[in-house]
């Protein structure tokens, strides 16, 4: 053995290398207060190692970014924590930086000869806030696609060169592929390289400078890196790890939004936190003073902080600078602050992260009920959802007379009172046995507001119906049985299954002597008048479809239509934006537990 | 070799001060033409990766931008008639690198009408690029981010915002009596004027 390392001695040296490392002399001692450096050397380290791997299923193209990063966090054996601790560990890296930097300012320890190393320092600041800017739009979510925009549009900003320094970034003039293979690049290639240059460098001048050291130190004997201050790195870096899995369980991992959808808003985009007070910046520049908010007055802001060690060697210089640095500090605390009091204040941004948060988690259950992510993506797969497209579509087109529940269908209360039906769990049997209760028929739940109030089918359902004897009544259940069995509704399949008997004497009894909705409907081939809707099919998709696309046909309202416009064939729905809201209407959409339709 | 000999070689050859200097000289020459010459072969190594490298690098500056056709956005039947608006996905071809795709999103636009005439606004902030919103009572445009403000036209309606234009309008036209058609494009953020992307 010790042959062998004699042996490798003599042909690499490493005995020698490794005594320079290890036995570095540290005036006064081990302390607590070296620890920055090495943490944050530590942090680099857990981010090359979970960088690598979180690479190693990535995807970097815009029907494959959010769509590996979904299958990381969900279906990789421990991709939740390895991707949670790479998110949590760039913020705590941010932290810790700061730290680092406060402290090196009010030592004093950038004064001559360490000069350059506080150059290298700040750089080294710079990278690592350009790997977060990068990394956060690496899962092409809306959250980082919306926010990344924001910062691309301040580069394009910058005179003369912006537009053409914004096309480079994003690889063209709108965002697409490129703008994810250049970001990855860029965070997974350059700047990582960049860091690791500028961490050498920055060891090495360290190394040839010395620790600045306190006066307290003066009096102590010298001690050496190994091992005392080894242990205090050590424990130190655990600390952070500790701290970052905290994080990590404490949160569940990582956040990942909704796929990134350039049509679809996205009211809650916001940077990440250690971004947010440059974000409230721009909102203190009225119009024409952006480029002086967004980059001019960083860039001094950066200058004057990199001009801190020749300041330094002034009289009051260095009171100067921790002054400046002190108040540059507490402003980018204010303004962090005042960016989350208006935000939490505002019930729009509320309200806006609430309905991303709703998608964000429908896209992951879709992703998971359709065992995997169909090819044309997450965004198209999001698209097509029911759930979640069909209260929007509804809100849009059919909320000013219709209401769901009660509301517009995403919660809201439209200005005028509604004019048509509620439609929530319209074709159920109790639906249908509300419609034919005389005292409801005429609320606005049902017939209220409009022209039918006073028709053919209000009479009968508060007249007929109301002085219907107890044997006609359990008649009419097993009609609205059969009635409502025409729809097929996904959530009541299999009770019809179960009371096919029912059902059936249902059908007889429609066209029965007592109850006889054949007199005016239609119902199979058996019709008397054919004024109102057809009931074969009643409720079922098609029958839906056929009564948005043109409620004027003969077999729904004919001439006796209210207000409902003919959705289809006036084109102001497309076929599957209809098909969105009747299938939500019906409840038919992807559920977890079921593997598809 | 003997001592004798060795000296009387040493006594012959003995440089004078001026050879040396000679060969002092002539050797910063040649050290100098091989520096040079180190150089110049490293360069032209290097010249040609990193040309091919700057000029891929450099590639997204001469793709041709988003054709901005005139395209389908709607009908006007499914545009409000109090003229509040409305907002509608631009969809159209396009080809993102290496992908075609058909009639994918590129994008969205509110429409407003008044009687025939239809307006369109891109739905994309002038001030940095984020999405305005319509107000709940629709009223006006407000955009989530920093908070710019819009009346329904799209000009800024509140001098603190700090939106440098107003919102974007675009060409429409209807076509075939119903049919709105709109020259979908996007502008630079935050300048005064509208330079399209
Ligand atoms: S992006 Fe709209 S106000 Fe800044």
């Amino acid at each position: 053995m010790r042959g062998m390392l004699d042996w490798l001695d003599n042909r690499t040296g490493y005995r020698a290398l490794l005594q320079g490392v290890l036995y570095e002399r540290i005036p006064g001692g081990a302390r607590w207060r070296y620890i920055w450096g090495s943490t944050l050397v530590f942090a680099m380290v857990v981010q090359l190692i979970t960088g690598v791997v979180l690479w190693s299923a990535y995807s970097a193209n815009a029907q494959g970014a959010w769509e590996s990063v979904w299958f990381i966090q969900n279906q990789m054996t421990g991709g939740w924590l390895l991707r949670g601790i790479h998110h949590y560990m760039a913020q705590v890296t941010i932290v810790l930086l700061v730290l680092h930097l406060m402290q090196v300012l009010i030592d004093g320890a950038y004064r001559a000869p360490r000069e350059v190393n506080f150059w290298f320092g700040l750089i080294l600041l710079q990278l690592v806030l350009g790997l977060s800017l990068t990394g956060y739009l690496l899962p092409w979510d809306q959250k980082g696609y919306w926010a990344t925009k924001v910062a691309t549009s301040i580069a394009s900003m910058t005179p003369v060169v912006g537009p053409g320094l914004q096309q480079l970034l994003v690889g063209g003039s709108e965002y697409g592929h490129l703008t994810l293979t250049r970001f990855f690049v860029l965070h997974a290639g350059i700047l990582p390289a960049a860091v690791a240059l500028l961490i050498v460098g920055h060891i090495y001048l360290f190394r040839r400078h010395g620790v600045t050291t306190p006066k307290s130190a003066r009096e102590k004997p010298d001690g050496y890196f190994w091992p005392e201050q080894v242990l205090k790195d050590g424990v130190a870096s655990l600390i952070v790890m500790a701290t970052v899995l905290g994080l990590v369980l404490w949160s569940g991992g990582a956040h990942l939004g909704a796929p990134a959808d350039p049509a679809e808003p996205y009211a809650a985009a916001r940077p990440e936190w250690y971004f947010l007070f440059l974000f409230q910046w721009l909102k203190y520049f009225p119009a024409g003073w952006e480029v002086i908010g967004a980059q001019v007055i960083p860039g001094l802001v950066l200058a004057l902080v990199a001009a801190m060690p020749i300041i330094g060697g002034w009289k009051y210089g260095h009171r100067f600078n921790v002054g400046v640095a002190t108040a540059l500090l507490a402003g980018i605390v204010m303004l962090t602050w005042q960016a989350r009091v208006q935000d939490s204040a505002d019930p729009e941004f509320v309200a806006a992260q609430a309905e991303a948060e709703v998608l964000a988690e429908r896209s992951s259950e879709l992703a998971a009920a359709l065992s995997g992510i169909p090819v044309e993506g997450g965004l198209a797969m999001l698209r097509a959802d029911p759930l979640t497209q069909g209260p929007r579509i509804f809100e849009a087109n059919c909320s000013q007379c219709h209401r769901f529940e009660g509301h517009d269908g995403l919660g809201g209360q439209p200005a005028d009172p509604p004019s048509a039906s509620d439609l929530a769990g319209f074709g159920t049997r109790a639906w249908l046995a509300g419609l034919l209760d005389p005292e409801r028929v005429a609320t606005d739940e049902y017939f209220g507001g409009t022209e039918h109030v006073n028709g053919r089918m209000s009479r009968f359902v508060q007249r007929g119906v109301a002085r219907f004897s107890p044997e006609v009544r359990s008649d009419l259940a097993k009609v609205i049985m059969a009635v409502s069995a025409e729809g097929s509704l996904p959530a009541q399949v299999e009770q019809d299954a179960v009371q096919q008997t029912e059902i059936e004497e249902g059908r007889a009894l429609i066209s029965g002597e007592e109850i006889n909705c054949t007199r005016c409907h239609t119902f199979r081939d058996q019709t008397e008048g054919d004024v109102g809707p057809v009931l074969t099919g009643w409720g079922s998709r098609d029958w839906m479809l056929g009564m948005l696309h043109d409620p004027t046909e003969e077999r729904f309202y004919g001439e006796d239509n209210d207000r409902m416009p003919s959705f289809g064939a006036e084109k102001i729905l497309t076929e599957d934006e209809m098909g969105l809201v009747v299938d939500w209407l019906r409840g038919d959409w992807v559920r977890q537990d079921s593997q598809g339709h | 070799m003997s001592e004798d000999s060795l000296e009387e070689s040493r006594a012959e050859t003995e440089p004078t001060l001026s050879d040396g200097l000679d060969r002092v000289v002539e050797k910063e020459r040649r050290d100098f033409l091989v520096g040079v010459s180190a150089v110049a072969a490293g360069t032209l190594a290097m010249l040609a990766p990193i040309g091919a490298a700057v000029v891929s690098l450099l590639d997204p500056l001469r793709r041709e931008k988003l054709s901005s056709e005139m395209v389908l956005v709607a009908r006007t039947s499914a545009i409000p008639e109090d003229g509040s608006p409305r907002k509608f996905t631009v969809t159209a071809d396009r080809t993102d690198a290496w992908a075609a795709y058909d009639d994918s999103p590129v994008g969205a636009v509110y429409l407003r009408r008044s009687g025939d005439e239809v307006r369109a606004l891109n739905v994309v902030c002038p001030h940095a690029g984020c999405f305005v919103g319509v107000a709940k009572d629709n009223s006006r445009f407000s955009c989530p981010c920093h908070l710019s403000s819009f009346d329904l036209d799209g000009a800024v309606d509140d001098p603190t915002s700090p939106s440098p234009r107003d919102m974007d309008t675009l060409d429409v036209e209807v076509r075939n009596g119903d049919e709105v058609w709109v020259r979908f494009q996007n502008f630079l953020p935050g300048r005064a004027e509208k330079t399209p992307v």
